[in-house]
């Protein structure tokens, strides 16, 4: 063992590697990872064909499959982020995290890096739908590579509160319906079932300044094929704030 | 200068005043036994020593470094066990460790999961996953975290509780062995495990030190102890 005399000091980036590998691993550890995966993947393909009817359109690009991400990161990054924290309260295990010799943010960190390429996996495993796409028509390539860092930065965005969620109880149920609510609120924001909804309240005005605080409202661009600086900021915003907030709560328990 | 400095401490949880103002030192080679009804402070005032919890008032350090101004070299320096030994029920218990090792930053970090798992007698279940082991098993898993590194400082709250004699006895051989080079903090509601285990007695109760002497001190104080313990903790 170590010679307790001189104990290293642990390096910010191996603990986020050490708990980067360790979430990653635990979501394929039991078979609720596959079921996850499947479901986003049997959602993301019917919701393109049997209600964006991408065949029938004929047009050779995935806005009708891209369309409905919101939808489905609002319900599936709080079922993949739900653990993040409850889980830790639950099983007991938060008190070692938080005396063992790491920073909270570095564990917020691994947590959230790990749980967003698990989205990642998800979102990768539907690349087949772009091969068919490119193998039916002539689509720009361009245009469908911004579309899937749409839906990975909104993934992340979504994970994000999420992540806040799941810092406030130990119980994996109220953290995922209290995360997919805000995400849900995120997502109706931008549709015109919104718009009604607060156009007697507000001025047009204010209604559009709303709408740009929509998920949609942000996908919206990179399905278009448009990076712009905007979006990104409002995803990475959601995002990190998100990351930081949980950290804070954590930190003040 | 002691491993362990603790001046004051206060905590509160709404209106409840679980820990109010304790203050004592420990030094290399004492094993410190906290006894305590339940509710007394005893896992309170350890979680505020390692780090867990921030403590409304008061300070503590460990291995001279301030847990709330310095908590990673502090924490660097300590192994704690929290009561039940928590961990993850999904990993084996050497991918336990090793993760351990890892967030430690330890070199070499194989090699001291194997002279972890032999210690603490739990070569024989390395394969196992957290949530198939047995009790005694697993609060030697905890034990096993906590000595991974060698810390100076060792917290363990309760642990042996809910062992057989035979798991005790275990548990209390491992920690012998090693508690001379360390300052160690046990928190029991076995009385007998003082005369067992350690060298100095705290008892807490609602928040206070009533009692902080030498093992033999305390032993002297009757021959009954659990009467001597309802006395102190009244």
């Amino acid at each position: 063992m170590a010679s307790e005399s001189s104990p290293p000091s642990p390096r910010a980036s191996s603990a986020i590697w050490a708990i980067f590998n360790r979430e990653f691993a635990g979501y394929f550890r039991t078979p609720l990872a596959y079921v996850f995966l499947a479901v986003f993947n049997a959602f993301a393909i019917s919701l393109a064909f049997f209600v964006g009817n991408i065949y029938e359109a004929g047009v050779a690009n995935l806005d009708r499959f891209f369309l409905y991400h919101p939808w489905l990161w609002a319900f599936l990054a709080p079922a993949a982020g739900a653990r993040l924290w409850a889980e830790e309260r639950r099983q007991g295990t938060i008190e070692l995290l938080l005396t063992w010799p790491i920073s909270v943010w570095q564990v917020a960190i691994g947590k959230f890096l790990a749980a967003w390429l698990f989205l990642a996996t998800a979102l990768f495993i539907t690349l087949p739908i772009a091969f068919t796409i490119g193998y039916l028509g002539d689509p720009d390539v361009g245009v469908i590579v911004s579309g899937y860092l749409g839906s990975l930065l909104c993934a992340g965005a979504c994970l994000g509160i999420a992540s806040v969620a799941s810092a406030l109880t130990r119980n994996q149920v109220i953290a995922f319906v209290t995360g997919f609510l805000a995400c849900f609120v995120l997502v109706l924001i931008g549709y015109g079932v919104f718009d009604e909804f607060i156009g007697g309240l507000f001025s047009p005005n204010i209604i559009e300044e709303v709408r740009r605080l929509g998920l949609w409202r942000n996908l919206e661009p990179f399905i278009l094929g448009l990076i712009d600086l905007r979006p990104v900021a409002y995803f990475l915003s959601l995002s990190l704030g998100g990351l930081g907030l949980s950290t804070i709560i954590i930190e003040r328990r | 200068m002691a491993l362990i400095e603790v001046k004051n401490l206060k905590k509160s949880y709404g209106s409840i005043q679980a820990v109010r103002g304790i203050s004592f030192t420990v030094e290399r080679g004492e094993v410190v036994g906290f006894l305590g009804p339940n509710g007394a402070g005893k896992s309170t005032t350890m979680k505020l020593i390692a780090g867990h919890l921030r403590a409304d008032d008061g300070e503590s350090s460990v291995a001279g470094f301030d847990i709330s101004t310095n908590p990673i070299e502090a924490k660097t320096h300590l192994g704690y066990s929290p009561e039940g030994a928590p961990a993850y029920s999904e990993m084996t218990v050497r991918e336990f460790l090793r993760f351990a090792a890892d967030l430690r930053n330890l070199a070499n970090p194989s090699e001291k999961v194997k002279n972890t798992l032999t210690l603490c007698r739990i070569n024989e279940v390395a394969h196992q996953t957290v949530d198939t082991l047995s009790k005694g098993y697993r609060m030697r898993l905890g034990f096993a975290q906590a000595v991974i590194h060698d810390p100076a400082v060792l917290i363990l709250d309760e642990p042996t509780d809910g062992l057989d004699p035979n798991q005790k006895f275990e548990v209390r051989k491992i920690l012998k062995e090693m508690a001379s080079r360390k300052a160690v903090i046990v928190s029991t509601h076995i009385l007998e495990e003082i005369d067992e285990l350690c060298t100095r007695v705290i008892v807490i109760a609602h928040g206070e030190v009533r009692c902080d002497e030498t093992k033999e001190q305390f032993l002297q104080r009757g021959n009954d102890l659990n009467e001597v313990f309802r006395k102190l903790t009244a």
